[in-house]
């Protein structure tokens, strides 16, 4: 009987002393570089992951501060209920309206309005709902209603969502029917999907850049930074997890990259940022002027019937 | 750019790393986990253990993004085991790829141990063999299913993304370090980002290493 039961521990040894292995190699690499033995939980949004901006961004604040940035890319809906729950630090999202309820809710604090770029309307190259000869983007969706032509929606209550529906929601146009399809996906997958089902698709700017080598996709309406309509401003907003609701929340590591991030040296690397040579994010953080709105949901008076 | 990210030396290394560190320690646990049970339910004979036996084989397609969300419920810190500050860390995605690999090392290791044929425990008791004798002379016999139930598991827990995704976060610092990401979620990510070459280099590595450890553990297991 003994001789049967080492060879039974035999076999099994292998999986535990892998496992073991392993173990002890992840831990040695969690701390590495370190000096609080602290990070930073940033939930964000997909954009601002996929198009690179935030590796260039951690990487220097990491370097000032020594803390490394555990970023979780999410949809703005996904990364503020995170938030929410007590699971970051910090927000980087884009969508105001979302933005001002996890405010009011008093789940966020000390907003800072950090960066814009826009949304372009995109579509196969032939165009068949004409959109390319509209100059709004509620004329655009409408043409494409009209035309029954195939639209895929991100809808994962991400900011791009959001505004996709601001903008139907403007337009005389209902979303629905056949041609109307939601996926559920990030920007990425969708313009995939859009590029291989000949759809139109909202995209922010940043993503289509440094994905527009691999799509079949062109954009058919502009946004406000090449002169087109003003509804399709796409700005982003950083906000700290407020320590007195979430007592977990690392407010002063939140508060230390909010303030590099919206410092001249971390607005001059948004500013730099480009991908396939085109800028990709504008700096909005800096200004001689006071914008105190950016502090306070949209429209807020000191003197309204609020609390 | 293809092939982008696969140049930082840190990247591949580092998801690669963490995803064995993960599924290994989550298939080490639940191994520990599913065997006893499979022992005593494969030899007890009682009431409603046809029920259990089903049971655990539904729990083998379990759905894993559900494994997910509620594991996420469970440790994000507004949940019941907030306090241990759980979420998105590599100790999340082992709680949940154990739990999706237990039914099926359990199941597999279940029906292993009865197909043991009855002559076998008949004749370990016959020259007088204790009860732990006739256990072991059991599972000696029934060893190369119980291995295929704990090589079942790991092909389940490395090869899974719906639960790792959520609980993980499929985080990496931005020298391009993985905390959390993993094969699988890379591979979903760089699909997301249109980067197809790299997300195909990548599945390529996760079956290479599956058929490493596959033929690892067949190896030392004597076949």
């Amino acid at each position: 009987m003994e001789y049967r039961r080492r060879e039974l521990l035999g076999a099994s040894a292998a999986g535990i002393a892998a496992a073991v292995g392993g173990c002890l190699g992840l831990g040695g690499d969690q701390s590495e570089g370190s000096i609080t033995g602290e990070e930073l939980a940033l939930a964000t949004t997909t954009s601002t992951y996929d198009t690179g901006l935030l590796d260039e961004i951690n990487a220097a604040f990491q370097e000032r501060f020594g803390t490394p940035v555990a970023a979780n890319a999410q949809g703005t809906g996904a990364a503020i209920e995170s938030a929410r729950n007590g699971n970051a630090d910090v927000i980087l999202v884009h969508a105001r309206s979302l933005e001002d309820e996890f405010m009011r809710e008093g789940h966020g604090v000390n907003r800072r309005s950090l960066m814009f770029n826009d949304f372009v309307i995109v579509g196969p190259s032939d165009d068949p709902a004409g959109v390319a000869d509209t100059e709004q983007a509620t004329a655009a969706f409408e043409a494409i209603a009209s035309a029954q032509a195939q639209f895929v929606s991100r809808g994962d209550d991400s900011g791009t969502h959001t505004k996709e529906l601001a903008i139907w929601d403007q337009s005389g146009a209902e979303p629905g029917g056949e041609w109307y399809q939601e996926l559920g996906s990030g920007m990425g997958d969708t313009l995939n999907n859009a590029s291989e089902s000949g759809s139109y698709t909202l995209a922010d700017r940043g993503t289509f850049l440094s994905m527009q080598d691999n799509v079949d996709l062109e954009i058919l309406l502009q946004g406000p930074i090449e002169g087109g309509p003003e509804l399709l401003a796409n700005p982003y907003g950083i906000m700290a997890a407020n320590p007195e609701v979430h007592s977990n929340v690392n407010y002063d590591l939140a508060m230390a990259y909010i303030g590099f991030f919206t410092s001249p040296e971390g607005q001059e690397l948004v500013g730099d940022y480009t991908a396939n040579g085109e800028q990709l994010f504008y700096p909005e953080a800096l200004s001689e002027d006071p914008n105190f709105q950016q502090y306070v949901p949209e429209g807020w008076q000191p003197d309204s019937s609020e609390e | 750019m293809p092939f982008e990210s696969l140049a930082e030396p840190n990247y591949l290394r580092s998801i690669i790393q963490v995803s064995l560190t993960v599924s290994l320690t989550a298939i080490l646990l639940s191994t520990l986990l599913s065997l006893p049970i499979a022992f005593v339910v494969g030899f007890a004979d009682f009431r409603g253990k046809r029920v259990i036996t089903a049971v655990i084989n539904t729990g083998m397609g379990f759905p894993s993004v559900v494994v997910g969300l509620l594991v996420l419920m469970a440790l994000s810190n507004s949940g019941p085991l907030g306090a241990l500050e759980l979420v998105y860390t590599p100790e999340a995605m082992i709680i949940s790829q154990c739990v999706l690999a237990a039914p099926v090392i359990t199941g597999v290791a279940l029906s292993a141990i009865e197909s043991v044929d009855d002559a076998v425990r008949d004749a370990a008791y016959g020259v007088g063999g204790t009860r732990t004798d006739v256990a072991l002379i059991t599972l000696k016999e029934a060893r190369y299913g119980v291995v295929t139930g704990i090589l079942a598991g790991f092909g389940r827990a490395i090869s899974e993304v719906g639960s790792v995704l959520i609980v993980g976060g499929n985080i990496a610092y931005a020298d391009g370090t993985s905390k959390t990401r993993t094969i699988t979620t890379a591979i979903t990510l760089e699909t997301r980002r249109g980067e197809f070459e790299t997300a195909l280099v990548l599945g390529a590595v996760l079956l290479v290493l599956v058929l490493l450890v596959n033929g690892i553990v067949l190896r030392l297991g004597g076949r």
